[in-house]
């Protein structure tokens, strides 16, 4: 019965010799395999951990934490739950890694461009900047920044002073503390005063070149006012802000806000890396801009910075954003190397001291890792966004 | 209109002067100097800022590692000079950071280990050299059994089995790297195919994976790797504490890896699959003949950085206690009998170059390939 | 499809099953080696030298566990731990048992899959501060930076002690802890706390170990002990007896040296104790002659503590507390019968 059906139909058989079938057939023994071996890895785990007395719950998440942390951007204290720490954990990573993302990007422009210089000497400095950064692991700058520079500084006793009440030594870099007075809020009126007419200021003057062809200052006009404005309005309120300078009591300074040096070798650390991977990249991308592009902003009496920013880097940035965006990613992912250097990031809290006193090592690790992926998917999409709005100005 | 004919017409009339034929196609000195150093004042302030900078890294570093430095003598020597790097330490360290804790007698079995590694490895990468094939034989196939045979030991042999525990220093970091690279190649291309395939089931796997493996962190996949795997599968599909890291590198890095190739793959115009196709080669003949060798070419660059990165992240299994290269560093650092005012910085001075040779060794090797091959596309 | 997935689980499940629960006993023996979780580096008590031979206090306890269950101290296989991985490579079953300088607590016997077997060490938390700074007492430290591993019991017992003291402090934590000690002795923190034992331990990786002083106050509890898993009580028992038997044989006066001389004894508990009689083999699964090959191979309590920490060593410590119950301590062995 079957051989005549071959016979008759032999492309639709049902027969492995028939791509389609074959394909399904592959796909349902990948499916099979890979759904019997997360079964089995999930009973293998539920029943260990039950036959061992592991924590199969979330309970731990509102149990007191006890412990304390240096560093924390929200409040937090001994008497706060494994929650608190945890979310002091996100927050520390994010801090870190959107300023550090902030300098790296900072510094990759500059030196992506000097690469590009016509100046000899610029150009050869930031290569040997890129080549000698991108070829030494993260990990040994990190602990080269933070063993080797930042802990040989003075102890607090004998810090290096610097004009202004801001002291450095090897417990960190200690500033004074703002403090506002009644009158202060005048000072931010007129700072958002000042903002709010840049913003008319640019649009006027767009007008006015668009109708006269005539370049009205912006740059210089807006910066005037923005510092200008809510300068005067500061002095005739008074001053009403003091700083509180920090003092040196007991073994260390008191007030002043501290920026802890485990915090600064991640921070120099990630951006000194990272940011020679974005010099690359921003030189790939504006070499990519055809030369024509530039030849003939010249000679339209554009300035070489003019025709940097209004022509190629607009046209060049449409090739850096992906890039750019897995530099990003990977930069965040690695600031959870400040457990080597002693910064409470999210590995550090919750993935080590949280992890270590529950014991729900497969709770924890989950959520850490989710928390990572969440990142990276947000940023991702986020940046596939930014991607099309360039894409879509190219005609 | 009428004016027009009154203007003298734009021809010139007169003959012009002759000019001196150009002195030297190639600029002077001073014309290159003036041309890329003070092509204008911003630039000449530019030039005279760098130029200090760099004689004062330059200064720095050269007065560090050498002028200043002890190169002879011991501790007392290095401890009296807080101005320079002590060699002296990096002298007594070194087999130590070489070997870890493998036993001295065996350590001849690493060096030879080496050894043949080099020779295979420079007879793959030189290009011209004869039977290549032979070489990529014995490399992928021969090479793996004989390193495992010498490092780990047989006892039929008599070679006594060296524990992995023991293991340390630059031979976990080079066996952790070379075993990356050889298996995050081809894995990766089998993502990066399962990624562009027509399966809706293969290709949400093999995209699960990907962005999965480059979306967390490295060091806590080493952590659950070494700390918990015992948890999730049964004692005897857990394997040595050091080849879990080796895996978890090969897997990370293969993921990093399928990107890359996918990237090549996209490059390839249509008209090649479609010729092959035509033809009615097969899938995998089409790739293995057609697609592949035409897309790895494209991407050279982008797979010796991943290389690149792989090399540099075995410094991270440091978390997971094993010895590598720069633990083994950090060890030595903080070795009492040795305390000084530069031990750290010459720790971290020499471990930035052996890092830094290879990585650029790398990289330099993966740009004149890729200038070879520019060449061969013209001819 | 639906049979052919209730396929797929039982094979998952006779994978699984069949290794879900193996006994920790009978696998060490199996395997013919112990798998022993120690202190990274911690002189005194568990430091790996050049050709990664471990010795030290711990290592010692590992040892004596070895010897009871294989005959042979040497067959263990020692995997360094951070505080902060210990018990989650305990709990994961990476290690057959934790000899790790961990104080037992209520919170780690019950809610981390772990228990306890013993104490082979009273200990308390002390501070260690460098004398340039004129401290004495605990009482000054207000305002200070304080070096702390990440996931001791240091790190709560300080919270607590601060708060009651209503002193304000810092903590600068590593997982590591070389680099705790390191960061103290380059001047990151003021003051390094943790057990005295690993305070004087530390004393011997510092290049100048006469500049810094513990200070007199001990602010907790730290009994150390070695951990397994839960619900294995036959290896629980003998990580407990390993140590009592060590403890037992200080005070019948049984050493490495006179151990085969002592088989001949008159005193019963003597022959309890080394198997002669009883059966102190038969029910925990091991052979008659294993506390023999514990203090042959290892040596009693008094021995090992002597050797490792006490006065034949460079650490020097007292035997306070960890005197025997009739000599002024609180070592004290159940009786063996």
């Amino acid at each position: 019965m079957s051989d005549l059906t071959l016979s008759v139909q032999p492309r639709r058989s049902l027969s492995l010799h028939n791509k389609k079938v074959r394909g399904i057939f592959y796909q349902v023994l990948l499916a099979g395999s890979l759904l019997a071996l997360a079964l089995g890895i999930g009973i293998q785990t539920t029943s260990n951990m039950r036959a061992r007395g592991i924590p199969l719950s979330f309970g731990f998440w509102n149990e007191a934490a006890g412990f304390d942390i240096n560093q924390t951007l929200i409040s937090y204290d001994t008497l706060s739950t494994y929650g608190q720490a945890f979310w002091v954990g996100v927050v520390n990573t994010l801090y870190v890694s959107l300023l550090a993302i902030l300098l790296a990007t900072l510094l990759g422009f500059v030196v992506g461009i000097a690469r590009l210089s016509q100046n000899w000497i610029v150009a050869k400095v930031a290569t040997s900047y890129v080549e000698v950064i991108r070829n030494i692991p993260l990990l040994l700058q990190l602990l080269f920044w933070y063993n080797a520079v930042l802990k040989p500084l003075p102890a607090p006793k004998s810090s290096i002073e610097i004009p202004g009440g801001i002291y450095l030594n090897n417990r960190g870099l200690i500033i004074p503390e703002i403090q506002l007075h009644p009158g202060a809020g005048l000072v931010d009126l007129a700072f958002a005063a000042a903002i709010f007419f840049c913003i008319v200021f640019c649009f006027y003057a767009k007008r006015a070149q668009r109708r006269t062809g005539r370049q009205l200052p912006v740059l210089l006009v807006s910066l005037a006012t923005l510092i200008g404005f809510p300068l005067v309005i500061f002095l005739a309120a008074g001053e009403p802000v003091s700083f509180i300078r920090p003092q040196l009591h007991g073994f260390n300074f008191q007030g002043g806000h501290q920026l802890y040096p485990e915090f600064a070798a991640l921070l120099i650390g990630l951006s000194v890396y990272t940011g020679s991977y974005i010099a690359e990249i921003v030189r790939g991308g504006v070499q990519a801009v055809a030369k024509g592009q530039t030849e003939a902003a010249y000679a339209l009496g554009f300035s070489p910075g003019k025709t940097l920013r209004l022509v190629v880097v607009p046209q060049a940035l449409r090739i850096i954003i992906p890039p750019l965006t897995s530099q990003y990613l990977n930069l965040t992912k690695n600031s959870s190397l400040a457990v080597f250097v002693g910064y409470p990031d999210l590995v550090q809290i919750f993935a080590g001291t949280v992890l270590n006193q529950t014991g729900a090592a497969v709770q924890v690790m989950a959520i850490t890792l989710a928390v990572y992926l969440a990142i990276s998917i947000v940023t991702s999409l986020a940046m596939n966004a930014f991607n099309r709005h360039f894409a879509i100005v190219e005609r | 209109m009428t004016d027009q004919s009154l203007r003298p017409p734009i021809v010139n009339l007169a003959l012009m002067p002759a000019m001196a034929p150009p002195a030297d196609v190639r600029p002077s000195p001073l014309t290159w100097i003036k041309r890329n150093l003070f092509s204008t004042p911003f630039s000449g302030a530019l030039t005279i800022c760098f130029v200090l900078l760099a004689v004062w890294l330059l200064h720095q570093v050269l007065s560090f590692a050498i002028l200043n430095a002890v190169w002879s003598g011991g501790r007392e020597a290095c401890r009296a000079n807080p101005e320079g790097a002590c060699w002296p330490f990096i002298a007594q360290k070194f087999d130590y950071l070489r070997y870890g804790a493998y036993p001295i007698s065996e350590r001849w079995r690493v060096d030879l280990t080496q050894a043949i590694g080099a020779i295979l490895i420079a007879w793959l990468l030189w290009t011209k050299a004869p039977r290549r094939k032979l070489a990529a034989m014995l490399f992928f196939v021969f090479y793996p059994v004989a390193a495992f045979v010498l490092l780990r030991g047989v006892a039929l042999l008599h070679l006594p089995v060296i524990d992995t525990m023991l293991w340390g220093g630059l031979l976990i970091t080079l066996l952790m790297s070379i075993v990356g690279i050889v298996f995050s190649l081809p894995i990766g291309i089998l993502l990066a195919l399962g990624r562009r395939s027509d399966l809706p089931i293969v290709k949400a796997v093999c995209l699960t994976f990907i962005e999965v493996v480059r979306g967390v962190p490295f060091i806590t996949v080493l952590f659950m790797a070494n700390f918990m795997m015992p948890l999730f599968v049964p004692d005897y599909l857990t394997p040595d504490r050091l080849l879990r890291p080796l895996i978890a590198i090969a897997l990370f890095s293969s993921a990093y890896m399928a990107e890359v190739v996918r990237a090549g793959l996209q490059a390839i115009p249509k008209g090649q699959y479609e010729a092959a196709k035509a033809l009615g080669i097969s899938y995998f003949d089409m790739m293995r003949l057609i697609v592949l060798p035409q897309a790895l070419t494209i991407v050279i660059p982008s797979i010796v950085s991943t290389f690149i990165g792989l090399f540099k992240d075995t410094t991270l299994v440091a978390i997971v206690g094993i010895a590598d290269f720069l633990k083994a560093v950090e060890t030595a650092r903080v070795d009492p009998s040795w305390a000084g005012p530069t031990i750290s910085s010459t720790g971290y001075l020499f471990a930035g170059l052996v890092y830094w040779g290879f990585c650029f060794g790398m990289s330099r090797y993966s740009q004149s390939m890729e200038r070879q091959l520019a060449r061969g596309h013209k001819s | 499809m639906r049979s052919m997935l209730k396929g797929l689980i039982a094979v998952a499940m006779a994978c699984t099953a069949s290794s879900a629960w193996s006994a920790t006993l009978d696998n060490v023996k199996k395997n013919g080696v112990l798998t022993c979780g120690t202190n990274s580096a911690t002189a005194g008590f568990s430091l790996p030298d050049n050709e990664g031979k471990w010795t030290g206090f711990v290592v010692d306890y590992c040892r004596a566990v070895a010897a009871a269950v294989l005959g042979d101290a040497q067959k263990v296989k020692f995997i360094p731990l951070t505080p902060k991985d210990r018990f989650t490579a305990l709990q994961s079953g990476e290690i057959d048992i934790l000899a790790h300088n961990a104080t037992w607590t209520s919170s780690r016997d019950m809610s981390l899959g772990i228990l306890f077997a013993g104490t082979y060490f009273y200990d308390g938390q002390g501070f260690m501060v460098r004398k340039a700074d004129n401290i004495t007492s605990a009482k000054g430290l207000d305002g200070a930076s304080i070096c702390v591993t990440q996931g001791t019991t240091t790190e709560l017992n300080l919270a607590d002690y601060f708060r009651s003291q209503s002193l304000k402090y810092s903590t600068v934590g590593f997982a590591d802890e070389e680099a705790v000690v390191k960061a103290f002795e380059e001047g990151r923190c003021d003051v390094l706390s943790a057990d005295t034992s690993t305070l004087n331990a530390s004393r011997l990786r510092m290049a100048k170990p006469d500049d810094s002083i513990v200070l007199p106050e001990l602010i907790s509890k730290e009994p150390l002990g070695p951990a397994v898993r839960q619900g294995d009580d036959q290896w629980f028992n003998v990580a407990k007896w390993t140590l009592y038997v060590m403890v037992a044989a200080e005070e019948f006066g049984v050493t490495s040296k006179n151990v085969d001389a002592m088989k001949s004894s008159d005193n019963p508990n003597i022959r309890r104790l080394l198997g002669v009689e009883g059966s102190i083999g038969k029910d925990i699964g091991l052979g008659d002659n294993w506390p023999v090959e514990v203090i042959k191979q290892v040596g009693n309590y008094g021995e090992v503590f002597d050797r490792n920490v006490g006065k034949d060593s460079p650490l020097k410590m007292e035997r306070g507390l960890n005197a025997l119950w009739n000599k002024g301590g609180i070592q004290y062995a159940p009786p063996i019968r």
